[in-house]
Protein backbone atom coordinates (compact mmCIF):
# COMPACT_ATOMS: atom_id res chain seq x y z
CA UNK A 1 0.00 0.00 0.00
CA UNK A 2 1.31 3.22 -0.61
CA UNK A 3 -0.07 4.99 2.54
CA UNK A 4 -0.99 2.71 5.47
CA UNK A 5 -3.35 5.07 6.77
CA UNK A 6 -5.71 3.37 4.35
CA UNK A 7 -5.49 0.48 6.93
CA UNK A 8 -7.96 2.34 9.05
CA UNK A 9 -10.81 5.00 8.38
CA UNK A 10 -10.28 8.30 9.13
CA UNK A 11 -10.57 8.77 12.26
CA UNK A 12 -13.91 10.07 13.83
CA UNK A 13 -14.46 11.42 17.56
CA UNK A 14 -14.74 8.40 19.11
CA UNK A 15 -11.68 6.44 17.37
CA UNK A 16 -9.47 9.76 18.46
CA UNK A 17 -10.54 9.86 21.93
CA UNK A 18 -9.60 5.84 22.10
CA UNK A 19 -6.57 6.88 20.11
CA UNK A 20 -6.00 9.52 23.00
CA UNK A 21 -6.67 6.61 25.81
CA UNK A 22 -4.52 3.78 24.26
CA UNK A 23 -1.38 6.66 23.61
CA UNK A 24 -2.00 7.58 26.96
CA UNK A 25 -2.19 3.98 28.54
CA UNK A 26 0.63 2.72 26.16
CA UNK A 27 2.95 5.84 26.79
CA UNK A 28 2.70 5.13 30.40
CA UNK A 29 3.22 1.46 30.54
CA UNK A 30 6.60 2.06 27.84
CA UNK A 31 7.35 4.66 30.82
CA UNK A 32 7.02 2.28 33.92
CA UNK A 33 8.48 -0.47 31.74
CA UNK A 34 11.63 1.28 31.12
CA UNK A 35 12.05 2.45 34.88
CA UNK A 36 11.76 -1.24 35.80
CA UNK A 37 13.69 -3.04 33.43
CA UNK A 38 16.40 -0.50 32.28
CA UNK A 39 16.71 2.05 35.09
CA UNK A 40 16.27 0.48 38.38
CA UNK A 41 18.50 -2.59 37.82
CA UNK A 42 21.22 -0.21 36.24
CA UNK A 43 21.11 2.04 39.32
CA UNK A 44 21.13 -0.65 41.54
CA UNK A 45 24.13 -2.55 39.84
CA UNK A 46 25.99 1.30 40.07
CA UNK A 47 25.90 2.02 36.34
CA UNK A 48 24.87 5.49 36.31
CA UNK A 49 27.19 7.10 38.67
CA UNK A 50 29.32 10.00 37.13
CA UNK A 51 32.36 8.03 37.82
CA UNK A 52 31.69 5.64 34.70
CA UNK A 53 29.84 8.52 32.99
CA UNK A 54 32.22 11.35 33.58
CA UNK A 55 34.98 10.12 31.07
CA UNK A 56 32.56 10.40 28.53
CA UNK A 57 29.94 13.51 28.91
CA UNK A 58 31.75 15.40 31.19
CA UNK A 59 34.58 17.54 29.99
CA UNK A 60 35.96 18.20 33.70
CA UNK A 61 36.54 14.40 33.70
CA UNK A 62 40.51 13.74 34.02
CA UNK A 63 39.88 11.36 31.23
CA UNK A 64 37.44 12.96 29.28
CA UNK A 65 40.63 14.62 26.90
CA UNK A 66 42.34 11.56 26.55
CA UNK A 67 39.08 9.50 25.96
CA UNK A 68 37.90 11.00 23.45
CA UNK A 69 41.40 11.78 21.29
CA UNK A 70 41.46 7.79 21.07
CA UNK A 71 38.08 7.56 20.19
CA UNK A 72 38.26 10.51 17.38
CA UNK A 73 41.59 8.17 16.38
CA UNK A 74 39.41 5.27 16.37
CA UNK A 75 36.70 6.73 14.45
CA UNK A 76 39.43 7.99 11.68
CA UNK A 77 40.69 4.71 11.32
CA UNK A 78 37.26 2.93 10.60
CA UNK A 79 36.52 6.33 8.12
CA UNK A 80 39.53 5.40 6.25
CA UNK A 81 38.90 1.66 6.29
CA UNK A 82 35.34 2.19 4.88
CA UNK A 83 36.78 4.97 2.33
CA UNK A 84 39.27 2.30 1.27
CA UNK A 85 37.03 -0.31 1.20
CA UNK A 86 34.34 1.20 -0.79
CA UNK A 87 36.26 2.95 -3.17
CA UNK A 88 38.34 -0.64 -3.90
CA UNK A 89 34.69 -2.24 -3.86
CA UNK A 90 33.24 -0.29 -6.58
CA UNK A 91 36.26 -1.03 -8.99
CA UNK A 92 36.33 -4.84 -8.24
CA UNK A 93 32.33 -4.71 -8.54
CA UNK A 94 32.36 -2.60 -12.07
CA UNK A 95 35.17 -4.92 -13.07
CA UNK A 96 32.83 -8.16 -12.47
CA UNK A 97 29.40 -6.54 -14.01
CA UNK A 98 31.54 -5.69 -17.23
CA UNK A 99 33.24 -9.20 -17.10
CA UNK A 100 29.90 -11.43 -16.53
CA UNK A 101 27.83 -8.75 -18.78
CA UNK A 102 30.35 -9.29 -21.82
CA UNK A 103 30.53 -13.03 -21.01
CA UNK A 104 26.97 -13.06 -21.63
CA UNK A 105 26.46 -11.66 -24.74
CA UNK A 106 29.33 -11.44 -26.62
CA UNK A 107 29.37 -14.38 -30.01
CA UNK A 108 31.48 -15.51 -31.84
CA UNK A 109 32.66 -19.14 -33.20
CA UNK A 110 31.61 -21.95 -31.19
CA UNK A 111 34.70 -23.31 -29.75
CA UNK A 112 35.29 -19.96 -28.17
CA UNK A 113 31.79 -20.06 -27.30
CA UNK A 114 32.24 -23.20 -25.03
CA UNK A 115 35.37 -21.58 -23.29
CA UNK A 116 33.31 -18.67 -22.78
CA UNK A 117 30.27 -20.54 -21.02
CA UNK A 118 32.74 -22.02 -19.42
CA UNK A 119 34.07 -19.17 -17.70
CA UNK A 120 30.55 -17.73 -17.13
CA UNK A 121 30.13 -20.85 -14.99
CA UNK A 122 32.85 -20.60 -12.90
CA UNK A 123 32.26 -16.80 -12.22
CA UNK A 124 28.70 -17.46 -11.40
CA UNK A 125 29.79 -20.38 -8.85
CA UNK A 126 32.58 -18.04 -7.54
CA UNK A 127 30.49 -15.08 -7.04
CA UNK A 128 27.65 -17.43 -5.09
CA UNK A 129 30.47 -18.99 -2.82
CA UNK A 130 31.90 -15.18 -1.95
CA UNK A 131 28.28 -14.41 -1.39
CA UNK A 132 27.51 -17.13 0.60
CA UNK A 133 29.91 -16.79 3.03
CA UNK A 134 30.23 -15.00 6.14
CA UNK A 135 32.01 -11.20 5.72
CA UNK A 136 33.83 -11.96 9.07
CA UNK A 137 35.23 -15.47 8.00
CA UNK A 138 36.50 -13.73 4.73
CA UNK A 139 38.34 -11.45 6.58
CA UNK A 140 39.52 -13.23 9.04
CA UNK A 141 40.97 -15.91 6.90
CA UNK A 142 42.67 -12.57 4.68
CA UNK A 143 44.19 -11.70 7.54
CA UNK A 144 45.58 -15.16 8.62
CA UNK A 145 46.96 -16.23 5.27
CA UNK A 146 48.45 -12.87 4.59
CA UNK A 147 50.18 -13.30 8.30
CA UNK A 148 51.46 -17.06 7.07
CA UNK A 149 52.47 -15.40 3.86
CA UNK A 150 54.94 -12.49 6.02
CA UNK A 151 52.70 -10.02 4.70
CA UNK A 152 54.41 -6.75 6.32
CA UNK A 153 53.02 -2.67 6.43
CA UNK A 154 53.38 -1.12 3.17
CA UNK A 155 55.52 2.31 3.71
CA UNK A 156 55.06 5.05 1.00
CA UNK A 157 58.33 7.03 1.19
CA UNK A 158 57.12 10.36 0.85
CA UNK A 159 59.54 11.62 2.61
CA UNK A 160 61.45 12.34 -0.43
CA UNK A 161 58.65 15.13 -1.03
CA UNK A 162 58.86 16.63 1.97
CA UNK A 163 55.79 14.77 3.83
CA UNK A 164 55.65 12.28 6.27
CA UNK A 165 56.03 8.65 5.29
CA UNK A 166 52.64 7.44 4.42
CA UNK A 167 52.13 3.39 6.53
CA UNK A 168 49.36 1.17 5.33
CA UNK A 169 49.34 -1.32 8.12
CA UNK A 170 48.92 -4.73 7.29
CA UNK A 171 46.03 -5.28 9.11
CA UNK A 172 43.96 -2.15 7.36
CA UNK A 173 45.02 -3.40 4.35
CA UNK A 174 43.55 -6.79 5.08
CA UNK A 175 40.62 -5.78 6.32
CA UNK A 176 40.28 -3.61 3.16
CA UNK A 177 40.59 -6.74 0.91
CA UNK A 178 38.21 -9.17 3.49
CA UNK A 179 35.55 -6.60 2.93
CA UNK A 180 36.18 -5.35 -0.73
CA UNK A 181 36.43 -9.33 -1.82
CA UNK A 182 33.00 -9.77 -0.14
CA UNK A 183 31.28 -5.88 -1.02
CA UNK A 184 32.66 -5.97 -4.59
CA UNK A 185 31.09 -9.57 -5.38
CA UNK A 186 27.36 -7.80 -3.74
CA UNK A 187 28.20 -4.73 -5.89
CA UNK A 188 28.78 -6.76 -9.21
CA UNK A 189 25.85 -8.36 -8.74
CA UNK A 190 23.89 -4.88 -7.89
CA UNK A 191 25.52 -3.46 -11.40
CA UNK A 192 25.19 -6.50 -13.41
CA UNK A 193 21.05 -6.94 -12.53
CA UNK A 194 20.66 -3.11 -13.44
CA UNK A 195 22.20 -3.57 -16.61
CA UNK A 196 20.49 -6.56 -17.75
CA UNK A 197 17.27 -4.71 -16.37
CA UNK A 198 17.64 -1.71 -18.55
CA UNK A 199 15.22 -2.17 -21.63
CA UNK A 200 16.63 -4.27 -24.49
CA UNK A 201 15.98 -1.31 -26.97
CA UNK A 202 19.40 0.04 -25.48
CA UNK A 203 21.39 -2.58 -26.31
CA UNK A 204 19.83 -2.82 -29.90
CA UNK A 205 20.05 0.68 -30.61
CA UNK A 206 23.93 0.46 -29.65
CA UNK A 207 24.14 -2.59 -31.47
CA UNK A 208 22.69 -1.02 -34.98
CA UNK A 209 24.96 1.77 -34.56
CA UNK A 210 27.64 -0.56 -34.30
CA UNK A 211 29.54 -0.31 -30.96
CA UNK A 212 30.97 -3.84 -29.59
CA UNK A 213 29.93 -5.22 -26.83
CA UNK A 214 32.53 -3.86 -24.83
CA UNK A 215 32.08 -0.33 -25.83
CA UNK A 216 28.03 -1.06 -25.35
CA UNK A 217 28.58 -1.61 -21.78
CA UNK A 218 31.08 1.14 -21.16
CA UNK A 219 29.51 3.88 -23.28
CA UNK A 220 25.07 3.04 -22.78
CA UNK A 221 24.88 0.56 -20.31
CA UNK A 222 27.10 1.28 -17.49
CA UNK A 223 26.12 5.23 -16.57
CA UNK A 224 22.73 4.02 -16.78
CA UNK A 225 23.05 0.97 -14.10
CA UNK A 226 25.13 3.06 -11.99
CA UNK A 227 22.47 6.04 -11.87
CA UNK A 228 19.48 4.06 -11.43
CA UNK A 229 21.35 1.71 -8.88
CA UNK A 230 23.04 4.66 -6.75
CA UNK A 231 20.23 3.95 -3.85
CA UNK A 232 21.34 0.31 -3.37
CA UNK A 233 24.93 1.12 -3.92
CA UNK A 234 24.63 3.65 -1.29
CA UNK A 235 23.08 1.27 0.90
CA UNK A 236 26.12 -0.77 0.44
CA UNK A 237 28.01 2.45 1.65
CA UNK A 238 26.30 1.21 5.05
CA UNK A 239 26.80 -2.15 5.03
CA UNK A 240 30.51 -1.55 4.21
CA UNK A 241 30.50 0.83 7.24
CA UNK A 242 29.31 -1.66 9.37
CA UNK A 243 31.84 -4.30 8.70
CA UNK A 244 34.21 -2.36 9.63
CA UNK A 245 33.30 -2.68 12.95
CA UNK A 246 34.54 -6.50 11.91
CA UNK A 247 37.74 -5.30 12.24
CA UNK A 248 37.96 -5.28 15.90
CA UNK A 249 38.98 -9.20 15.61
CA UNK A 250 42.14 -8.98 13.23
CA UNK A 251 42.84 -6.34 16.01
CA UNK A 252 42.95 -3.60 13.68
CA UNK A 253 42.26 -0.45 15.43
CA UNK A 254 39.02 0.87 14.81
CA UNK A 255 36.66 2.92 17.00
CA UNK A 256 35.32 -0.19 18.39
CA UNK A 257 38.55 -2.11 19.51
CA UNK A 258 39.89 1.59 20.94
CA UNK A 259 36.30 1.34 22.84
CA UNK A 260 37.11 -2.13 24.15
CA UNK A 261 40.76 -0.98 25.39
CA UNK A 262 39.43 1.84 27.35
CA UNK A 263 36.85 -0.21 28.59
CA UNK A 264 39.25 -2.80 30.11
CA UNK A 265 40.98 0.95 31.58
CA UNK A 266 37.96 2.78 32.49
CA UNK A 267 35.89 -0.32 33.56
CA UNK A 268 32.67 1.78 32.00
CA UNK A 269 31.65 -1.47 29.40
CA UNK A 270 27.59 -0.16 28.84
CA UNK A 271 28.38 3.73 28.75
CA UNK A 272 31.24 3.19 26.33
CA UNK A 273 29.18 0.82 23.97
CA UNK A 274 26.15 3.21 23.86
CA UNK A 275 28.16 6.01 22.80
CA UNK A 276 30.05 4.58 20.32
CA UNK A 277 26.84 2.88 19.26
CA UNK A 278 25.30 6.19 18.39
CA UNK A 279 27.99 7.35 16.95
CA UNK A 280 27.55 4.50 14.33
CA UNK A 281 23.53 4.95 14.62
CA UNK A 282 24.01 8.45 13.22
CA UNK A 283 26.72 8.27 10.71
CA UNK A 284 24.22 5.49 9.02
CA UNK A 285 21.10 7.08 9.50
CA UNK A 286 22.52 10.07 7.64
CA UNK A 287 23.95 7.85 5.16
CA UNK A 288 20.28 5.95 4.94
CA UNK A 289 18.79 9.67 4.56
CA UNK A 290 20.73 10.21 1.78
CA UNK A 291 20.10 6.83 -0.27
CA UNK A 292 16.38 7.57 0.53
CA UNK A 293 16.65 11.25 -0.91
CA UNK A 294 18.58 10.17 -4.06
CA UNK A 295 15.76 7.09 -4.81
CA UNK A 296 13.16 10.17 -3.92
CA UNK A 297 14.65 12.18 -6.77
CA UNK A 298 15.23 9.67 -9.09
CA UNK A 299 11.62 8.67 -8.98
CA UNK A 300 10.84 12.37 -9.47
CA UNK A 301 12.96 12.90 -12.67
CA UNK A 302 12.21 9.31 -14.46
CA UNK A 303 11.54 10.12 -17.90
CA UNK A 304 10.24 6.64 -19.07
CA UNK A 305 6.82 5.21 -17.43
CA UNK A 306 7.19 3.39 -14.50
CA UNK A 307 8.18 -0.62 -15.28
CA UNK A 308 4.70 -2.73 -14.16
CA UNK A 309 7.05 -4.84 -11.87
CA UNK A 310 9.22 -2.69 -10.33
CA UNK A 311 11.47 -5.40 -9.72
CA UNK A 312 13.62 -5.11 -13.16
CA UNK A 313 15.03 -1.80 -11.60
CA UNK A 314 15.91 -2.76 -8.53
CA UNK A 315 18.51 -5.63 -7.39
CA UNK A 316 16.88 -9.46 -7.30
CA UNK A 317 15.37 -10.31 -4.09
CA UNK A 318 18.16 -12.91 -3.46
CA UNK A 319 20.42 -9.95 -3.52
CA UNK A 320 18.24 -8.44 -0.65
CA UNK A 321 20.38 -10.21 1.77
CA UNK A 322 23.14 -8.49 1.14
CA UNK A 323 21.96 -4.98 0.34
CA UNK A 324 19.12 -3.17 2.19
CA UNK A 325 17.12 -1.50 -0.58
CA UNK A 326 13.97 -4.04 -0.46
CA UNK A 327 13.50 -2.57 3.48
CA UNK A 328 14.62 1.03 2.13
CA UNK A 329 11.85 1.10 -0.53
CA UNK A 330 9.43 -0.14 2.20
CA UNK A 331 10.18 2.65 3.99
CA UNK A 332 9.70 5.19 1.50
CA UNK A 333 6.07 4.09 1.85
CA UNK A 334 5.24 5.61 5.01
CA UNK B 1 43.58 -31.11 2.98
CA UNK B 2 43.77 -33.97 5.22
CA UNK B 3 43.64 -31.04 8.06
CA UNK B 4 39.62 -31.34 6.63
CA UNK B 5 39.16 -35.34 6.90
CA UNK B 6 41.04 -35.63 10.11
CA UNK B 7 38.52 -32.73 12.26
CA UNK B 8 35.65 -33.35 10.21
CA UNK B 9 34.26 -33.88 13.78
CA UNK B 10 34.91 -31.03 14.90
CA UNK B 11 33.36 -29.43 11.46
CA UNK B 12 29.89 -31.32 12.02
CA UNK B 13 30.30 -30.44 15.51
CA UNK B 14 30.98 -26.77 14.78
CA UNK B 15 28.38 -26.72 11.93
CA UNK B 16 25.42 -28.35 14.33
CA UNK B 17 25.73 -25.71 16.87
CA UNK B 18 25.52 -23.16 14.36
CA UNK B 19 22.40 -24.58 13.05
CA UNK B 20 21.34 -24.58 16.41
CA UNK B 21 21.99 -20.53 16.99
CA UNK B 22 20.88 -19.95 13.91
CA UNK B 23 17.30 -22.33 14.10
CA UNK B 24 16.77 -20.15 17.68
CA UNK B 25 17.77 -16.85 16.70
CA UNK B 26 15.25 -16.90 13.36
CA UNK B 27 12.34 -17.99 15.89
CA UNK B 28 12.99 -15.37 18.01
CA UNK B 29 13.15 -12.48 15.39
CA UNK B 30 10.36 -13.42 13.65
CA UNK B 31 8.61 -12.95 16.55
CA UNK B 32 10.12 -9.90 17.65
CA UNK B 33 9.50 -8.52 13.48
CA UNK B 34 5.89 -9.10 13.76
CA UNK B 35 5.13 -7.70 17.49
CA UNK B 36 7.42 -4.52 15.85
CA UNK B 37 6.11 -4.88 12.20
CA UNK B 38 2.57 -4.45 14.04
CA UNK B 39 3.30 -1.64 16.38
CA UNK B 40 4.68 0.54 13.18
CA UNK B 41 1.65 -0.17 11.64
CA UNK B 42 -1.13 0.76 14.03
CA UNK B 43 -3.33 3.69 14.51
CA UNK B 44 -1.48 4.58 17.90
CA UNK B 45 1.28 7.20 17.08
CA UNK B 46 3.25 6.72 21.17
CA UNK B 47 3.43 2.71 19.55
CA UNK B 48 4.49 3.94 16.03
CA UNK B 49 6.95 5.60 17.24
CA UNK B 50 8.11 2.75 19.51
CA UNK B 51 8.50 0.65 16.67
CA UNK B 52 10.12 3.16 14.71
CA UNK B 53 12.77 4.08 16.83
CA UNK B 54 13.50 0.14 17.66
CA UNK B 55 13.90 -0.47 14.03
CA UNK B 56 16.26 2.49 13.40
CA UNK B 57 18.28 2.15 16.20
CA UNK B 58 18.94 -1.62 15.34
CA UNK B 59 19.72 -1.34 11.49
CA UNK B 60 22.11 1.22 11.91
CA UNK B 61 24.03 -0.22 15.11
CA UNK B 62 26.46 -2.51 13.79
CA UNK B 63 26.10 -6.62 15.11
CA UNK B 64 29.23 -5.96 16.98
CA UNK B 65 28.25 -2.83 19.11
CA UNK B 66 24.63 -4.79 19.99
CA UNK B 67 27.36 -8.57 21.00
CA UNK B 68 29.27 -5.99 23.13
CA UNK B 69 26.34 -4.74 24.48
CA UNK B 70 24.89 -7.52 25.33
CA UNK B 71 27.71 -9.29 26.41
CA UNK B 72 28.63 -5.87 28.76
CA UNK B 73 25.18 -4.87 29.54
CA UNK B 74 23.15 -7.80 30.33
CA UNK B 75 25.49 -9.13 33.54
CA UNK B 76 25.50 -5.05 34.44
CA UNK B 77 21.65 -5.72 34.26
CA UNK B 78 22.32 -8.51 36.78
CA UNK B 79 20.66 -11.31 34.20
CA UNK B 80 22.68 -14.15 32.83
CA UNK B 81 20.26 -13.94 29.88
CA UNK B 82 18.49 -17.05 31.90
CA UNK B 83 15.08 -15.73 30.56
CA UNK B 84 15.87 -17.52 27.49
CA UNK B 85 16.49 -21.07 28.91
CA UNK B 86 12.91 -21.96 28.70
CA UNK B 87 12.09 -24.97 30.20
CA UNK B 88 10.69 -26.93 26.76
CA UNK B 89 13.68 -26.02 24.51
CA UNK B 90 16.92 -26.52 26.67
CA UNK B 91 16.15 -29.76 26.26
CA UNK B 92 16.19 -29.89 22.45
CA UNK B 93 19.57 -27.25 22.61
CA UNK B 94 21.11 -28.09 25.46
CA UNK B 95 23.28 -24.65 25.47
CA UNK B 96 20.40 -22.88 26.80
CA UNK B 97 21.09 -24.89 30.01
CA UNK B 98 25.02 -24.13 30.11
CA UNK B 99 26.53 -21.79 33.28
CA UNK B 100 27.98 -20.16 30.37
CA UNK B 101 26.16 -17.68 29.20
CA UNK B 102 27.75 -17.09 25.81
CA UNK B 103 25.24 -19.13 23.76
CA UNK B 104 22.13 -17.22 25.24
CA UNK B 105 23.74 -13.51 24.44
CA UNK B 106 24.63 -14.91 21.29
CA UNK B 107 21.32 -15.96 20.38
CA UNK B 108 19.64 -12.81 22.59
CA UNK B 109 21.97 -10.33 20.37
CA UNK B 110 21.27 -11.84 16.83
CA UNK B 111 17.52 -12.08 17.72
CA UNK B 112 17.36 -8.60 18.44
CA UNK B 113 19.60 -7.14 15.79
CA UNK B 114 17.70 -9.27 13.15
CA UNK B 115 13.90 -8.57 14.23
CA UNK B 116 14.37 -5.23 12.89
CA UNK B 117 15.15 -6.22 9.59
CA UNK B 118 12.62 -9.10 9.86
CA UNK B 119 10.06 -5.97 10.45
CA UNK B 120 10.78 -4.13 7.59
CA UNK B 121 10.63 -7.03 5.30
CA UNK B 122 7.12 -7.70 7.08
CA UNK B 123 6.03 -4.63 6.33
CA UNK B 124 7.04 -4.57 2.62
CA UNK B 125 5.20 -7.11 2.46
CA UNK B 126 1.97 -5.39 3.82
CA UNK B 127 3.07 -2.62 1.64
CA UNK B 128 3.28 -4.98 -1.78
CA UNK B 129 -0.41 -5.91 -1.36
CA UNK B 130 -2.56 -3.31 -3.06
CA UNK B 131 -4.53 -0.26 -1.28
CA UNK B 132 -7.43 -1.47 -2.74
CA UNK B 133 -7.85 -4.26 -1.14
CA UNK B 134 -8.07 -2.99 2.30
CA UNK B 135 -10.04 -0.02 0.90
CA UNK B 136 -12.85 -2.32 0.18
CA UNK B 137 -12.45 -4.18 3.71
CA UNK B 138 -13.21 -0.24 4.92
CA UNK B 139 -15.72 -0.46 2.35
CA UNK B 140 -17.66 -3.48 4.18
CA UNK B 141 -17.54 -2.07 7.85
CA UNK B 142 -14.62 -4.00 9.06
CA UNK B 143 -12.80 -2.30 11.60
CA UNK B 144 -8.71 -2.24 11.58
CA UNK B 145 -8.00 -5.79 13.26
CA UNK B 146 -10.30 -7.38 11.45
CA UNK B 147 -8.90 -6.14 7.84
CA UNK B 148 -5.29 -7.09 8.67
CA UNK B 149 -6.47 -10.50 10.09
CA UNK B 150 -8.90 -11.74 7.23
CA UNK B 151 -7.56 -9.26 4.68
CA UNK B 152 -4.51 -7.93 4.48
CA UNK B 153 -2.21 -10.20 6.38
CA UNK B 154 -2.98 -13.31 4.63
CA UNK B 155 -1.76 -11.70 0.71
CA UNK B 156 1.20 -10.11 2.85
CA UNK B 157 2.30 -13.07 4.15
CA UNK B 158 3.10 -14.31 0.61
CA UNK B 159 4.87 -10.89 -0.93
CA UNK B 160 7.08 -11.09 2.28
CA UNK B 161 8.44 -14.32 2.01
CA UNK B 162 11.26 -13.57 0.06
CA UNK B 163 12.67 -10.34 1.61
CA UNK B 164 11.83 -12.66 4.96
CA UNK B 165 14.30 -15.43 3.50
CA UNK B 166 16.79 -12.53 2.35
CA UNK B 167 17.12 -11.35 5.68
CA UNK B 168 17.34 -14.86 7.16
CA UNK B 169 20.19 -15.48 5.10
CA UNK B 170 22.02 -12.69 6.31
CA UNK B 171 21.73 -13.85 10.23
CA UNK B 172 22.87 -16.94 8.97
CA UNK B 173 26.00 -15.34 7.72
CA UNK B 174 25.90 -12.77 11.22
CA UNK B 175 25.68 -15.90 13.09
CA UNK B 176 29.32 -16.07 12.27
CA UNK B 177 30.24 -13.49 14.67
CA UNK B 178 29.29 -15.00 17.55
CA UNK B 179 32.52 -17.52 17.52
CA UNK B 180 34.49 -14.40 18.58
CA UNK B 181 32.07 -13.19 21.05
CA UNK B 182 33.14 -16.35 23.50
CA UNK B 183 30.43 -19.05 22.00
CA UNK B 184 32.77 -21.75 22.05
CA UNK B 185 32.68 -24.57 19.53
CA UNK B 186 30.77 -22.55 17.33
CA UNK B 187 31.96 -22.78 13.49
CA UNK B 188 34.07 -19.92 13.09
CA UNK B 189 35.49 -20.25 16.33
CA UNK B 190 36.69 -23.66 15.21
CA UNK B 191 38.10 -22.12 12.66
CA UNK B 192 39.88 -19.61 14.72
CA UNK B 193 41.41 -22.38 17.12
CA UNK B 194 42.15 -24.86 14.19
CA UNK B 195 44.59 -22.13 12.38
CA UNK B 196 45.61 -19.93 15.31
CA UNK B 197 46.03 -21.73 18.12
CA UNK B 198 46.83 -25.22 16.30
CA UNK B 199 48.13 -23.61 13.57
CA UNK B 200 47.11 -26.00 10.83
CA UNK B 201 47.40 -25.03 7.23
CA UNK B 202 45.23 -22.24 6.36
CA UNK B 203 43.18 -23.27 3.20
CA UNK B 204 41.93 -26.63 4.03
CA UNK B 205 40.44 -24.79 7.47
CA UNK B 206 39.01 -22.21 5.25
CA UNK B 207 37.44 -24.49 2.49
CA UNK B 208 36.02 -26.54 5.42
CA UNK B 209 34.33 -23.68 6.92
CA UNK B 210 33.16 -22.07 3.93
CA UNK B 211 31.22 -25.28 3.15
CA UNK B 212 29.71 -25.19 6.57
CA UNK B 213 28.19 -21.95 6.03
CA UNK B 214 27.34 -22.68 2.23
CA UNK B 215 25.79 -25.62 3.04
CA UNK B 216 23.25 -23.45 5.59
CA UNK B 217 23.07 -20.40 2.85
CA UNK B 218 22.94 -22.02 -0.58
CA UNK B 219 19.78 -23.98 0.06
CA UNK B 220 17.73 -21.03 1.19
CA UNK B 221 19.31 -19.13 -1.52
CA UNK B 222 18.31 -21.41 -4.27
CA UNK B 223 14.95 -21.93 -2.79
CA UNK B 224 14.35 -18.08 -2.11
CA UNK B 225 15.12 -18.03 -6.18
CA UNK B 226 12.64 -20.58 -7.08
CA UNK B 227 10.06 -19.02 -5.02
CA UNK B 228 10.65 -15.69 -6.35
CA UNK B 229 10.62 -16.69 -9.92
CA UNK B 230 7.36 -19.05 -9.19
CA UNK B 231 5.94 -15.11 -7.96
CA UNK B 232 7.14 -13.43 -11.11
CA UNK B 233 5.49 -16.30 -13.47
CA UNK B 234 1.95 -16.54 -11.32
CA UNK B 235 2.12 -12.55 -11.87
Amino acid sequence: MSNQAVLYDAPGPKARRLTLIVSIVAAVVAVVGAYFFIYRPLKENGQLSMELWGPLIDPGNENFDQLWQRLGQGFKATIIAAVLAIICSLLFGTALAILRVQLRSVRTVPGVQLLISVLNLITRICVEVLRGIPVVITIFFVWVGLNQLGAKDIVIPLSDIGLADLTISYLLYSLVIGLTIYNGVVIGEILRSGMEGLPRGQREAADAIGLSTFQTIRLVLLPQAYRIMLPALISQLVVVLKDTSLGFIITYEEILRVAGQTVQVLGNGIQTYVVVGAIYIAANYTLSKIAEYTQRRMARGRKTPRQPGGGAQLPPASLGADTELPALVAKLDD
Amino acid sequence: MSVLFDNIDLFAKGFWLTLQVCILSAIGAVIIGTVVAVLRISPIPPLRWLGTAYVTVFRNAPLTVVFFLAAFGLPALGSNAEFLNIPGLNLLFSRLDYDLPYFRFAVFALMIYTGAFVCEALRSGVNAVPPGQAEAARAIGLTFSQNLRHVVLPQAWRAAIVPLGSVIIAMIKNSAIAGFFGLAGDLSQTGYDLVVARGEAVLPVFVGISLGFLLLTMPLGLLLDRFERQAVRAR
